[in-house]
């Protein structure tokens, strides 16, 4: 396996359409709750624990071969808002694109094949991660690390913040990164054995709500 | 499923979709021609736009996908003058940056011309326009086949002498609203002589969409790019 992989498929430039989606922060930011870097941080702290945590561990469950459909299943379980759900697979078809032309791979192909609209972004990540020779730990911190840096980069546009104190609070959310990374992980190897009841269910309902209303917005910056 | 690893088995019957600039279709017929219009904000594009549906519905399979910067302004602009059915305009939500979505990562842009294919096509022709944006802006080859680069008179006689990738590389420069010249005191013979000296030997119509003639030269040049995209 090659380390560097990992730092091609975390690139925040990997061209997988991540850069339309603010990751909720669109949202928070109109309605006030992000207003600088320290609601930012409090913001991606609890994306971190709740979709942040769940997304993960799709991804390294599904870097561990875990069964695409029942994962894809999974997440829809998991992802009440029907916005977030559509945002969801449109970035996870978009993610296969990028990871069939990077890692041509037979099961990416076979995922792709199955679901010809995108499966859940998180379960391409992983399997793209397998493809990459990348393993469940590098597929949750890939997950990980997206499910904040997204909201920081959109926030540094909507807010026009300073980028260097959006990095800033990245940076301090990295212990916190490493103790949900390793939870996720945790949590995928218990799927092996138990299925994929034994997948966190944390969710966010306040992210879920005001997708839902963000999606219906006339004017907005973000897709998501 | 398939053990073969090569990505070119994706152009196979039951494969899945192409991955980017593939010219063919699924089923190994030659795909619809797609034909990008970048430039500044402003300066024509969903007008150029809109008039060519007009202008080559009747002749051809068309459909056309926007890429507006914070709203759906463009895609509905075309859907109230009815250039087209509503299910052959598709917009795409760039996050504040067109060039992105139209240059480094082009996905999102790939599956809505990919989805117009499959839902109302098969299509001889996909115009994809940009939101506006600025002088270095240019379509990724792996998205469109050519480009057109639309900038107004209005804007500045300047531009072509300042250059950029747009102004310098585009298969096409449409120097749009003519009409204003004599208004905004913009010289349209120093224009034609700066695009000449940064273009060499590519073409540059100079156009009014206000008269009769209208963007009759442009639905030309775009007739003479399909019938050599479908000999080649
Ligand atoms: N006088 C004149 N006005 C024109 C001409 N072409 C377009 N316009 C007007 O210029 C304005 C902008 O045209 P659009 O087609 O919306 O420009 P655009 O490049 O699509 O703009 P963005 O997508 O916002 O970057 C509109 O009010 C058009 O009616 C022209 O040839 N002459
Ligand atoms: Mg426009």
């Amino acid at each position: 396996m090659s380390r560097a992989a990992l730092l091609v498929l975390a690139d925040g430039r990997f061209p997988a359409g991540g850069h339309a989606h603010s990751g909720g922060a669109e949202a928070a930011v109109k309605a006030g709750r992000i207003t600088g870097a320290a609601s930012l941080e409090e913001f991606c702290r609890g994306r971190l624990h709740t979709s942040g945590l769940v997304s993960a561990s799709l991804a390294a469950a599904a870097a561990l071969g875990l069964d695409p459909v029942e994962l894809d299943e999974a997440a829809d379980a998991r992802t009440p808002s029907a916005a977030l759900r559509t945002a969801a697979r449109r970035l996870g078809r978009q993610m296969m694109r990028a990871a069939r032309a990077t890692w041509p791979h037979p099961e990416l192909d076979a995922v792709a094949r199955l679901f010809p609209k995108g499966a859940h972004q998180p379960v391409v990540l992983g399997v793209a991660a397998r493809a990459a020779g990348l393993g469940a730990d590098d597929a949750a911190y890939c997950s990980l690390y997206e499910s904040v840096s997204g909201a920081a980069t959109a926030t540094v546009r909507l807010l026009s913040l300073d980028p260097f104190d959006a990095t800033g609070v990245l940076a301090r959310l990295a212990p916190a990164m490493d103790l949900v990374a390793r939870d996720a992980v945790d949590a995928a190897r218990r799927a092996v054995e138990d299925g994929v009841d034994a997948l966190p269910a944390g969710s966010a309902p306040l992210l879920e709500i005001s997708a839902e209303a963000h999606a219906a917005w006339a004017v907005r910056l973000f897709a998501s | 499923m398939h053990l073969d690893h090569s990505p070119s088995h994706s152009h196979s019957h039951d494969g899945p979709s192409a991955l980017s600039a593939d010219a063919h279709r699924p089923d190994g017929s030659r795909r619809a021609i797609r034909i990008g219009l970048g430039g500044p904000v402003g300066s024509g594009k969903t007008a150029t736009v809109a008039a060519l549906c007009h202008a080559l519905r009747d002749e051809l399979s068309l459909a056309v996908v926007t890429n507006d910067i914070y709203t759906r302004e463009d895609a509905e602009f075309l859907l109230r003058e009815a250039v087209l059915p509503p299910e052959r305009i598709t917009a795409v939500e760039t996050g504040a940056c067109p060039h992105t979505a139209i240059r480094d990562d082009i996905s999102a842009n790939l599956e809505a011309v990919e989805d117009l294919e499959d839902e109302v096509g098969p299509l001889d022709l996909i115009l994809v326009e940009s939101g506006g944006d600025n002088l270095t802006a240019t379509f990724s080859k792996g998205l469109v086949d050519a480009q057109i680069f639309v900038i107004d008179v209005a804007g500045g006689d300047d531009i072509p002498r300042k250059g950029g990738p747009g102004v310098t590389t585009a298969d096409l420069l449409v120097v749009n609203k003519t009409d204003l010249a004599p208004y905004v005191g913009s010289d349209l013979a120093r224009m034609a002589a700066d695009a000449k000296a940064q273009r060499a030997e590519l073409p540059v119509v100079f156009q009014s969409l206000r008269d009769d003639k209208g963007v009759a030269a442009v639905a030309d040049w775009v007739r003479g790019q399909l019938a050599a995209w479908t000999a080649a």
